[in-house]
């Protein structure tokens, strides 16, 4: 889409571009540059210098079990994630859809944990579970349940992932309500007259019309629990125990940061842009498709 | 089939009341519209008797049987609406056997009762397609043809021309009207357009401000308006209305001047009326034989008819007659009219009832 | 729609309470948490009702925090995320100006380059990203924190879909009305403008308020912590005996602005967070 009609000035419009390119150029291109070339490089030991390698950082990766253990944390953890919140979250927008009485009450109730941080999640959320002190860990404890997400890697996943979907219910919530309320009465109206209970009627009309919110909401959420849970993972187990939830975001911080081994982190990070592009790509050429309905 | 039965039903948001009692009697097979502008409540009457909207006040009967807390899907109904409301995701035969499925026929039975209605309605050719690759009128008869498959006892239309353009309209009428007759399911009809009201309609009702105004045959209502509202809602151009008092030689205007009117004889003189003339009762005469003289204003050529709009003598509003097509009239000219014969109408001036 | 009212409904109703108590009770133990003595908490099960230390620890933790002041980390990330949302507002309505409204060399090459950006969330680039502020010396400082954080394709995107829905007619109205590019912009296109920048303020400034990443790198020194991040350094650990009220109270502090701005400009929340993600 264009505009049929503009202004012609010719310095104009680069003025009004300058603050944003350079920004972008600067913080953007300039480090995504940065990974792609350090990604190609050994640096030594000591820091001095580093050696041009070629690939042989993502050849060293393909061979790492950490790095493909990651992979499999990471998907395990998306998966989880993505499935507990968004199920929950249509659960909980279907009958939010169908109340008369307090609905807007129940609304606000629902969406302001997407106000909390992810990292403040995780504190709050070890503050109840943390075995020392938590206060469900205790109760857990006292029903004769070992729980200790400090030593035991899926007590730890159970936490994160828990804390993860939890924080992202809000958004899905809010995004399947709006769907729903966006599929015409008439449509609903019609399917009753044809004979369909509510139930029928969420099976066959409401949930196959909210398909395209459904997969934009599977795109986002796989995208937050690859990218936006660092904060989680951060506060909650810093990957451990073990290297049992370290996601692969959180190992290009914990390589690259902690453990200094720069030329790995860049490689990581080069693959992360790959898999965001691809993502990034299903989703517009799915909305490029989906405004048919 | 079967008869529905709608006795002092009310309507009310919070404190506000929208339909103030109305009753009907429906008898088995008979197509029923209802009529009136928009916001008089003829919609919401409609979508209380598929059970879309909860009753207030009143009963209403479906086939004898009290539906008034009946879920839509135990009234037995179908409906057309507006917009189609054609399920986006499913193909024609799909959005047609939707109902049979739920209502557990076979496979069967589904696919002979989904051809039938195709056959009727010419859908063959597109029960594969989803609704978005049909044009307009394809999706209206789609949505007739849900509504014919399932058999009902009743159907209910709301509105279901509206969103077609004047040619389509024209023609899925006369198919409605057909199908109708057809299969003789009792039918209660929504619109505004009082075309498609007198065209389909073997009784009608006027509704205006959540009152049903008249129910009668088409013809009755043209010729025996009810109401003053009736009156100036059915025909068009609508009639013409004077108000005046009864006098000893006909009716007295507000000018002063004295229409003679035979007709007013049978009042009592000094009643406060509205005389209604519908423009197509009134006809050129002779200066002598003429009831009255109107200063034209302006002239609009149909073709067939020719209207002349004028100021009747110092009365304000828009006074209109229908004239043959080959009437030459300018505007400026005082064309002599008279009326036809037994061809006015009588309104009390405060109730506006029919005198 | 006429409906048997009963069990069915009764039972929606108890799922959207279920469904709030899972949701609301992390942050109801935070508050509690937030009431009581360390050694009320360090001692399991602590109560499930708030105690009355309420004002104490909120005070300590104003004051003077675990390491650092928790008023001066919310100054910091108001500062932050007022920076981001502001910033990030004026820099895309600018260049989703130039784009819809100009015609010039290298257009699509600067939208696609503005476009890539939404691509690539911060945290996969987070090394060279680093590399890239400290080399520029903006370590430690505001600048530091909002500047490399402002750079992101989608407020640009949500100003040009509006742009494009703003009638030509208007644009040509007031061409004839003798209107240049920049009075056009003042006059018409920006007040046209207003309720979109308001909603996207508001997703802005949670997405600011919210960062952890980034300020965890970029700031070392305590007082320029902001509190989202300052809170995990908050934490008891093993060997830190800590403070688990005054970071619990730290931690409702740290949510309190966004839930704030969530709850009382829901509409213009909810506008903002649908219309960013189209």
């Amino acid at each position: 889409m264009e505009k049929r009609v503009t202004f012609d000035n010719r310095l104009l419009p680069y003025l009004l571009l300058l603050p944003q390119l350079l920004v972008t150029i600067v913080f953007f291109f300039w480090p995504a540059g940065q990974a792609l070339y350090q990604s190609l490089l050994l640096p030594d030991p000591f820091g001095l210098g580093a050696q041009f390698v070629w690939f042989s950082n993502f050849e060293y990766l393909a061979g790492d079990r950490y790095y493909l253990q990651s992979f499999v944390t990471t998907a395990v953890f998306t998966f989880f994630v993505t499935l507990v919140s968004m199920s929950a979250a249509l659960l909980l927008a279907a009958m939010a859809d169908q109340v008369i009485k307090g609905a807007g009450t129940y609304k606000t109730l629902l969406i302001w944990p997407y106000a909390v941080a992810p990292a403040v999640a995780g504190v709050m959320w070890l503050f109840m579970f943390q075995p020392s002190i938590g206060v469900l860990a205790f109760y857990m404890k006292a029903a004769g349940f070992n729980w200790n997400p400090i030593l035991n890697s899926t007590h730890a996943m159970t936490l994160v992932i828990a804390a993860a979907a939890w924080k992202q219910i809000s958004y899905n919530f809010l995004f399947f309500l709006a769907g729903m309320q966006a599929i015409p009465r008439s449509l609903i109206e019609a399917a009753a007259i044809d004979g369909a209970g509510k139930w029928h009627r969420f099976r066959t009309i409401i949930f196959p019309l909210l398909s395209p919110t459904t997969f934009f909401l599977l795109v986002v959420n796989i995208v937050y629990a690859f990218f936006e849970t660092f904060g989680i993972i951060h506060t909650m187990t810093s990957g451990g125990p073990g290297q049992s939830t370290n996601i692969l975001v959180y190992k290009v911080f914990s390589d690259g940061f902690v453990g200094q081994d720069l030329g790995s982190s860049a490689a990581q990070s080069v693959i992360l842009m790959v898999v965001v592009g691809l993502l990034t790509f299903i989703q517009f050429r799915y909305i490029e498709r989906r405004v048919h309905y | 089939m079967a008869t529905i039965s709608i006795r002092d039903v009310r309507k009310s948001y919070g404190t506000t009341e929208v339909i103030h009692g109305v009753s009907l009697d429906v008898a088995d097979g008979e197509f029923i519209v209802i009529v009136g502008p928009s916001g008089c409540g003829k919609s919401t009457l409609l979508r209380m008797v598929a059970g879309l909207e909860r009753i207030s006040g009143g009963t209403i009967e479906i086939g004898g049987r009290v539906v008034n807390e009946l879920e839509p899907r135990e009234r037995d109904i179908a409906m057309v609406f507006q917009n189609y409301a054609l399920y986006p995701h499913m193909t024609v035969f799909d959005n047609m056997a939707y109902g049979l499925r739920i209502a557990g026929k076979t496979k069967q039975e589904i696919r002979d009762r989904v051809n039938k209605a195709a056959a009727m309605l010419q859908l063959e050719p597109y029960l594969e397609r989803k609704p978005r690759e049909l044009s307009g009128g394809q999706r209206q008869r789609v949505a007739m043809g849900r509504a014919l498959v399932r058999d009902p006892a009743a159907f209910l239309f709301d509105e279901p021309l509206s969103n077609l353009d004047a040619k389509l309209r024209v023609q899925m009428r006369l198919e409605i009207k057909q199908m109708q007759r057809s299969v003789g399911t009792t039918s209660l009809y929504v619109t505004h357009d009082q075309v498609e009201a007198m065209t389909l309609a073997d009784r009608l009702v006027v509704m205006n401000s959540g009152v049903a105004e008249q129910i009668d045959t088409p013809m009755a209502v043209y010729e025996r308006p009810a109401t003053r509202f009736v009156a100036g809602f059915i025909g068009s151009p609508a009639m013409n209305m004077l108000p005046g008092t009864v006098d000893r030689s006909g009716i007295a205007l507000e000018s002063g001047r004295i229409l003679a009117v035979p007709e007013a004889e049978r009042l009592e003189t000094g009643r406060r009326v509205l005389l209604g003339v519908r423009p197509e009762h009134l006809k050129l005469a002779a200066a002598n034989e003429a009831t009255f003289a109107l200063g034209v204003t302006a002239v609009e050529t149909l073709g067939a008819d020719t209207l002349a709009h004028g100021r009747f003598e110092d009365s304000s509003g828009d006074f209109v007659a229908r004239l043959p097509g080959d009437a030459k009239i300018a505007a400026g000219e005082r064309l002599p009219l008279a009326v036809e014969t037994g061809k006015t109408h009588f309104f009390d001036a405060d109730t506006g009832l029919r005198i | 729609m006429v409906e048997k009212r009963g069990i069915g409904m009764i039972m929606m109703h108890l799922v959207l309470i279920a469904g709030i108590a899972v949701v609301c009770f992390p942050i109801y133990m935070t508050f509690v948490g937030s009431t009581l003595t360390h050694l009320e908490i360090i001692r399991p099960p602590m109560p499930l009702l708030p105690g009355p230390h309420f004002i104490d620890n909120y005070a300590q933790a104003l004051a003077s925090g675990v390491n650092a002041p928790v008023g001066r980390m919310l100054f910091n990330s108001f500062v932050m995320a007022m920076g981001i949302a502001v910033g990030k507002i004026v820099i895309s309505i600018l260049s989703a100006y130039a784009i819809v409204y100009f015609r010039f060399p290298f257009r699509m090459l600067a939208f696609w380059a503005i476009f890539v950006t939404l691509m690539l969330p911060v945290e996969v680039r987070i090394v060279p990203t680093y590399e890239v502020a400290a080399s520029l010396n903006l370590l430690n400082s505001y600048t530091g924190l909002i500047l490399p954080l402002i750079a992101s394709a989608t407020a640009t995107f949500l100003f040009r879909q509006f742009f494009l829905t703003v009638p030509d007619e208007l644009l040509e109205a007031a061409r004839v009305d003798g209107a240049g590019p920049v009075r056009f912009f003042k006059d018409i296109l920006l007040p046209l403008s207003v309720t979109n920048i308001a909603a996207l303020f508001v997703i802005l400034f949670i997405y600011g308020w919210n960062q952890f990443l980034w300020p965890l790198l970029i700031t070392t020194k305590p007082e320029m912590n902001t509190i989202v991040m300052g809170l995990k350094q908050m934490m008891p650990t093993a060997d830190d005996y800590g403070n688990w009220p005054v970071t619990m109270a730290a931690a409702m502090l740290a949510i309190l602005p966004p839930v704030a701005v969530v709850i009382f400009m829901q509409r213009l929340f909810v506008k903002g967070l649908v219309e960013t993600e189209k």
